[in-house]
């Protein structure tokens, strides 16, 4: 699921292989000022596809496998910490 | 804790060649990966690739497929989907995996950390639908995919080409290549062909224009020496703006991919404070390594493209090369001739090096990007703020650092790094080695403070 929207995806495919298959390229807001961003390396170095999984801020989408039932949802800004604020 | 005897940061092509060779001789060997298995970006999936793909992907890539069963019958303990967040001169390696962190002890460090496509700041590099060519390339390797609709190719070096005439073999014809190589390229390249044509050059060379060959004739859309290239937005998306003797073009993607070359991933070499060198050839620091491939440090060794860029079957004799060395230090017996014959098949592969770099080389104007460019993704700050700032304080890359932000992002300076020390020499006439690099600190991969908290 991806902001709500069921993703399909392959056994062995990444979480961020999956969403640009699926047309999603935008995958999070920066915290400087706020610009979309999508995955840029896709190999683990630059970190640009940040996604909230399941409750978790700053996953990286390329080296996280997908698995069944996973939320995930755009990361806006910086990740949240333990009490729901802004880090 | 008993140490082992080396521990493998990386399992592309030169940690499967040294740890396949260490334990193969008794040697106990960890190997670490963030990958679910071995294969590192150049056999990226090859244990779990489909036959279908495989094929599409060429012999180069299934070559890897041997190699990697190797090093799971070698007897070498592996730990993938580990990230390495901290090494230490003395052999301490610290990992991270979904367990959390834990130390290792090891008598020997053998660093095998590949390579990364090298940073191509332009305008609208950060759009999102615009990714880098070699990280295409990764989804087409593990996942079988290709995106969807119009896509725009923009760069030069191997990489470039091999990715569109893959594209190529899966059916996918709307596409348009923009080749960035200089002009004048053809012409620098001449000294280094003779020597290209030695060793198995040839056999390089051949690969190349074989794709070349192919590419041309398929009939794909081709502009050579774009101008003032920019990538921008609109409501039908991207739009990928150039000129060309004079005329002004405009094209329509739904995805573009960037690529030029690919450099040493440095920064655990340079966070264990080994000494570093600028290749001209390769437009990249290299770490300095003896001919037993050790680097400055004592019992710390670098194997394959961190070492400087020689592509796969270097870096796995490279990785052979150094267990040698290795076992060696161990007080095992090695056998010269085994030895003699790896290093020369080695130099062999890399004849024609030299006559690549030359072609491929880097535009100036890619190292020295026109002021808007954000050049810090992370901390999105512009080559303008970073000029201004070398400019104001007759500062170095880590001053501006301190001033900017500029690479205190996640990323840690990996993307921003080589572009705030071209810009550095270039504002004060020095050196890249004069003009100096980011100080690399760990942790090397972003680790939680309750991780750490966690160990007490």
């Amino acid at each position: 699921m991806f902001e709500g929207r069921a993703i399909p995806f392959r056994p062995g495919q990444s979480l961020a292989g999956a969403l640009m298959a699926a047309g999603v390229v935008h995958f999070r807001r920066t915290p400087v000022s706020g610009s979309e961003r999508g995955p840029w390396c896709l190999m683990g170095i630059c970190y640009e596809c940040l996604l909230r999984v399941d409750g978790s801020d700053n996953q990286r989408a390329c080296m996280t496998a997908a698995r069944p039932g996973m939320k995930t949802e755009r990361q806006d800004g910086a990740r949240l910490d333990a009490a729901g604020e802004q880090a | 804790m008993t140490a082992w005897d080396a521990i493998v940061i990386g399992a592309g092509p030169a940690g499967i060649g040294g740890g396949s060779v260490l334990a193969e001789n008794g040697a106990r060997v960890l190997v670490v990966d963030e990958a679910p298995g071995p294969g590192g970006q150049i056999w990226r999936g090859i244990e779990t690739v489909p036959d279908s793909r495989a094929l599409l992907l060429g012999p180069d890539y299934l070559a890897g497929k041997a190699e990697a069963a190797r090093l799971r019958a070698s007897g070498a303990h592996l730990a993938f989907e580990t990230s390495v967040w901290r090494a230490e001169p003395d052999g301490t390696v610290w990992l991270r995996d979904n367990e959390g962190i834990r130390q290792e002890q090891a008598r020997h460090l053998l660093i095998a950390t590949g390579a990364m496509e090298r940073p191509v700041p332009r305008p609208g590099w950060t759009l999102p639908g615009v990714t880098t060519i070699g990280g295409l390339q990764i989804l087409l390797k593990r996942e079988g995919l290709l995106p969807d609709g119009e896509l725009v190719l923009i760069g030069t070096g191997p990489l470039f080409y091999l990715y569109a005439a893959q594209c190529l073999a899966a059916g996918k014809r709307d596409l348009t290549l923009l080749d960035t190589a200089a002009n004048g390229a053809l012409f620098a390249a001449l000294p280094s062909l003779p020597a290209a044509l030695t060793g198995r050059g040839p056999a390089y060379l051949a690969k190349g224009l074989k794709l070349l060959w192919k590419l041309r004739r398929a009939g794909i859309r081709f502009h050579a020496c774009p101008q003032d290239l920019r990538i921008e937005r609109d409501a039908d998306g991207l739009r990928v703006r150039f000129r060309r003797n004079g005329a002004l073009h405009s094209l329509y993607a739904s995805h573009v991919g960037l690529h030029e070359g690919v450099i040493p991933e440095t920064h655990m070499v340079r966070s264990m404070g080994c000494h570093m060198d600028w290749s001209r050839e390769g437009a990249a620091f290299h770490p300095r390594r003896d001919n037993r491939l050790q680097s400055s440090i004592e019992r710390v060794f670098v194997a394959g493209d961190a070492g400087g860029i020689g592509g796969a079957t270097v870096a796995l004799l490279e990785g052979r090369l150094a267990a040698l060395s290795i076992l060696e230090e161990l007080g095992r017996s090695v056998d010269p001739l085994l030895r003699e014959t790896t290093r020369r098949t080695r130099r062999a592969h890399l004849s024609a090096r030299p006559l690549l770099d030359a072609l491929y080389r880097p535009q100036d104007a890619l190292l020295s990007p026109a002021d808007e460019v954000v050049a810090c993704r992370c901390e999105e700050v512009t080559c303008g703020e970073i000029r201004a700032a070398l400019m104001a304080d007759s500062a170095g890359p880590n001053q501006v650092k301190a001033f900017l932000r500029c690479g205190m992002g996640p990323c840690q300076g990996r993307t921003c790094g080589m572009t705030l020390t071209s810009l550095a020499a270039a504002s004060r006439n020095l050196t890249m080695e004069e003009a100096g690099y980011l100080t690399v600190r760990p942790p090397l991969r972003p680790v939680t403070l309750g991780e750490i908290a966690d160990l007490y």
